[in-house]
């Protein structure tokens, strides 16, 4: 552990840009904590005399087209951004790894039925498929989580499945196995927790994904409902005044999205670097 | 010894690697020559530079490699002082080099017989039908059968001494003045290590090409080198004509090397083993590379500089107290 | 040839049969009861059951999928609901469009990531390395719908030098006659350059969006992939013979390196094909993202699953070409199989 945290350091400390994504990480949490509190306006409070109004002292980052602060909006929706990405992949981590793992143990039909699963989910093109899972069930926040965790879901059961299935015969799991534990014991005590390395490097790289494919949803009007603030809605808002000049409105909701999925994504190659060095390209 | 000039004369060669932990010097000082149509032996275990340094000749290092020191004088061009352009036009022509595990040093995903024929392409100025022609004549010089249908063949296909046997004939494709063949025998099996090897030798007698044959094998070495170079640790510590090292080694590694060697008559019991491995070759090295190894050693050992002794004509030994 | 090639659909049946059962299964979940949903809101109760029975939905579920694959297999997908037209002609008139699109988009990437790639492997360190670091790093970030916006306002509103982001061509033009229904190739085969400029112009600002979102996954291969061929065996052994530096690098590297980045194209495609959607709907693109979003959003759940299934359709295709050429360079696969 101690040698884990040396490492995290050196890695740190090795790559600024590394650094300045971890600074920006804690910037994007702090938001998502304390966001309400600390935005100047009401993210919801429309104010008709100020609206379209470009960047300024007292609006920083400008008014979209009701008046509303987009600096409060991009601050106060950073909790919700975050959360749904971050749901979406906790549910494909738990349910990938434990699917996987079962099938890389057991065999048999339990094995047939999760790589049907998987090869099925990979038969579609992904973000196809999530429209579908959204058209079919109704457009809501939990449905983005819902759909974002299932098109996700068979890179965490093939890795589980894998890491499971070459450990299966290993020594250790047969020293378990004659000293009469149970094989759900053996899974879950033993084979398990040799599948987290690379499965935590997995969501850590995919957690700027998942940023990208809820906030896609939301734009094409698929995830969140206006008027919540949401990056990907406010971007699809500002988007008709583009043409028009009125670049702010999508703007910085569209860099606070770019930065947090940039940040996600250089946390996750540190990561990866940190847990796996192997895999570095 | 001899009135004309070396064929290839290498220099006070030094290569050092950069690795995550320090540098390491694969490769120091090391000097030796071939004269035009001889066959020299380089032996040593794995990690004693002898790959390296052939790799240096033909400018082929990996990029963490650098020469740090040193000329390679091939037929009076220092090749180490010309640009990799030069260095291109010796390769395959006048300069050849084949590897061990043939079957992964050849293309994958080209036909042998194309690839024989890039070869001949390049260098002997042929083009179309001729081209072909001549790499079909190619393959059934170095004895491959059906050469029409081996030349559509692709590596996996084939065989490894047969992959070998491509290799070698893109080697000669030239006639090239100099052959340096790298492990040209390890990882096949001995009917075939021995057929190769007769190859290698019956080219180079009917083409008066002399051979650099690096080996970690003894054997191998002693049966078909005229001379000997032997390395321990980037250092060569001994060399003489075949026949006066195996009668009488002057390096204590090389009498161990020898001693450890299988020969006929000999039981498993007369094998000895050699104490200890190739040291570290990072950080501070003491001028005998091969002082932690030796039961000879005395105070003197530890004081620079590596003494180079010529006992005979044509015999040097890197030590101070030789046998 | 043509056995791998069966082999191949073999292994892409159970995908096949899945994204059939799964598009029945989605069709299944709609929200609430869809019969009364077809019958509008002025329906009666009788009209209700009239249409259950018509749509299949009063038998048991295994019967429903029956019947779904037997229309699936007449390719009937539907009648939208908003328009009133089959689902599979709509689709099918609306398709060129968008893969006229996605090809060029494709197309631009490969163009721009593959030298990219090449350079960055063969002169590791040097400025163009660096460049292709910070372009795959950025590339993997950048949301579509961003990119495309401020391509939008850089372009379009600041410089004045695109069209307006609003479909295939400016409204005073007329379509050429359809014949391929791609406006590129239809305007030529027309001997009109004028229409083939107007169209062109239209093309460049969406393809760009998408083609850059594609650039940095095969940029990114393609260097892993050369530079783990540069550093093999062979390439050695071919240097050792001297060949000169472009057969190296073309003859013999870049065509092992290609194996890898073939197989990544598949995830390239997955890419593509979806985000297309949001390409479609900022620049107007009439294409069947555009179609099967407009569906979405009115409820009309029979054009959505004449998309999905239709994408997935192609996206099956797409591998089994990409197998077929993994093959052709590959005579590993070809021969062994």
């Amino acid at each position: 552990m101690r040698q884990l945290l040396r490492h995290g350091r050196y890695v740190l400390t090795e790559n600024r840009l590394t650094l300045g994504a971890f600074a920006l990480l804690l910037v994007f949490v702090g938001l998502a904590l304390v966001g309400p509190w600390i935005a100047p306006y009401d993210p919801l409070a429309t104010a008709a005399a100020h609206k379209l109004e470009p960047p300024s002292r007292a609006h920083w980052f400008g008014t979209d087209h009701v008046g509303r602060d987009i600096l409060s909006r991009v601050i106060v929706a950073t909790r919700l951004d975050l959360a749904i990405a971050l749901s979406a992949v906790a549910l494909s981590f738990v349910l990938g790894s434990v699917a996987g793992a079962c099938a890389g143990f057991f065999g048999g039909w339990t094995e047939r039925v999760v790589s049907r699963l998987v090869d099925t989910i990979m038969a579609f093109p992904l973000f196809v498929l999530a429209m579908g899972i959204i058209a079919a069930v109704g457009t809501s926040v939990v449905n983005i989580i819902y759909a974002t965790a299932i098109i996700n879901f068979p890179f965490y059961a093939r890795l589980a499945r894998a890491e499971v299935n070459v450990r299966r015969e290993a020594g250790f799991v047969e020293a378990a196995r004659l000293s009469g534990n149970s094989s759900a014991r053996i899974l879950a005590a033993h084979l398990f927790p040799n599948c987290l390395p690379p499965m935590t490097v997995q969501a850590s790289l995919n957690m700027g994904w998942a940023i990208l494919n809820s906030a896609g949803l939301s734009f094409i009007g698929l995830g969140v409902r206006p008027p919540t603030p949401e990056w990907g809605i406010m971007v699809a808002d500002g988007s008709a005044f583009m043409v028009s000049g009125e670049w702010w409105i999508a703007f910085f909701p569209g860099l606070a999205l770019m930065l947090a999925v940039f940040c996600f994504n250089l946390l996750g190659d540190a990561v990866r670097d940190l847990i796996d060095p192997r895999r570095r390209t | 010894m001899s009135e004309t000039a070396p064929l290839l004369t290498v220099e006070d060669l030094s290569v050092e690697f950069r690795t995550r932990d320090g540098i390491v010097r694969a490769v120091d000082r090391v000097s030796f020559d071939v004269r035009w149509g001889e066959t020299v032996g380089v032996v040593g275990e794995s990690g004693s530079g002898k790959s390296v340094t052939a790799l240096a000749i033909m400018g082929l290092l990996h990029p963490a490699g650098r020469v740090t020191d040193g000329r390679v004088i091939f037929r009076g061009v220092d090749l180490l002082a010309g640009g990799e352009g030069q260095r291109r036009r010796y390769r395959g022509r006048e300069l050849s080099m084949i590897f061990q595990s043939p079957r992964t040093a050849l293309n994958p995903i080209r036909p042998v017989g194309k690839q024989i024929e890039d070869v001949v392409r390049r260098h002997a100025d042929l083009a179309g039908t001729r081209a072909r022609d001549r790499a079909l004549g190619l393959l059934a010089e170095v004895q491959i059968p059906d050469p029409g249908r081996s030349y559509q063949a692709y590596p996996f296909e084939l065989s490894g001494g047969v992959c070998q046997r491509v290799m070698i004939a893109m080697a000669v494709a030239c006639v090239p003045a100099l052959l340096i063949a790298d492990e040209p025998a390890t990882g096949l099996d001995v009917t075939t290590q021995a057929a190769i090897l007769d190859l290698l030798k019956q080219f180079a007698q009917e083409r008066r090409m002399a051979t650099l044959l690096i080996s970690h094998d003894l054997a191998v070495i002693g049966e078909r080198s005229d001379r000997i170079v032997v390395m321990h640790a980037g250092h060569v510590v001994e060399m003489a004509r075949t026949a006066e090292l195996f009668r009488a080694p002057r390096h204590p590694y090389t009498a161990r090397l020898i001693a450890s060697t299988p020969r006929p008559g000999a039981t498993l019991g007369d094998l000895k083993p050699i104490p200890g491995g190739v040291p570290d070759l990072r950080g501070n090295l003491p001028p005998c590379r091969y002082r932690a190894r030796c039961d000879r050693a005395i105070p003197a050992c530890d004081e620079p500089p590596l003494p180079r002794v010529e006992l005979t004509p044509g015999h040097t030994v890197a030590c101070r107290v030789p046998l | 040839m043509l056995r791998m090639i069966g082999r191949r659909l073999a292994i892409a049946t159970p995908g096949i049969i899945g994204v059939i059962v799964v598009t029945f299964l989605l069709n299944r979940a709609l929200p609430g009861d869809p019969a009364a949903y077809f019958a509008g809101p002025a329906a009666t109760r009788q009209a209700i059951e009239e249409i259950r029975v018509k749509l299949g939905l009063d038998r048991s579920l295994p019967e429903q999928f029956a019947l779904f694959v037997r229309d699936l297999a007449r390719g009937e997908l539907g009648t939208s609901l908003t328009s009133g037209q089959p689902v599979l002609a709509e689709l099918l008139a609306r398709l060129p469009a968008s893969l006229e699109l996605t090809l060029c988009a494709l197309l631009f990437a490969v163009a721009v990531a593959l030298p990219l790639g090449i350079l960055a492997a063969a002169r590791p360190g040097s400025w163009i390395d660096h460049l292709t670091r910070v372009i795959v790093t950025a590339g993997n970030s950048l949301p579509i719908f961003f990119t495309g916006l401020l391509l939008v306002y850089v372009f379009y509103y600041l410089l004045g030098l695109a069209p307006p982001p609003l479909g295939r061509l400016d409204p005073f033009a007329s379509a050429p006659r359809t014949v391929t229904g791609a406006y590129l190739i239809d305007s030529l085969l027309m001997g009109d350059p004028a229409l083939f400029w107007a169209s062109a112009r239209q093309m460049i600002l969406p393809t760009l969006t998408l083609g850059v979102a594609v650039l940095a996954p095969i940029a990114r291969m393609t260097r892993a992939a050369m530079l783990g061929v540069l550093s093999s065996d062979f390439m050695r052994t071919a240097r050792a013979s001297g060949l000169s530096p472009a057969t190296l690098l073309y003859v013999y590297a870049l065509r092992n390196a290609l194996l890898p980045v073939l197989t990544s194209l598949g995830g390239v495609f997955s890419f593509l094909l979806g985000v297309n959607v949001v390409v479609e709907k900022i620049f107007a693109w009439p294409g069947i993202g555009s179609y099967a979003l407009e569906a979405v959003l009115a409820s009309d759940y029979a054009p959505v699953q004449g998309y999905v299934l239709m994408m997935a359709s192609l996206y099956v295709l797409l591998n089994l070409l990409i197998d077929v050429l993994y093959g052709v360079i590959d005579p590993r696969i070809r021969i062994e199989t």
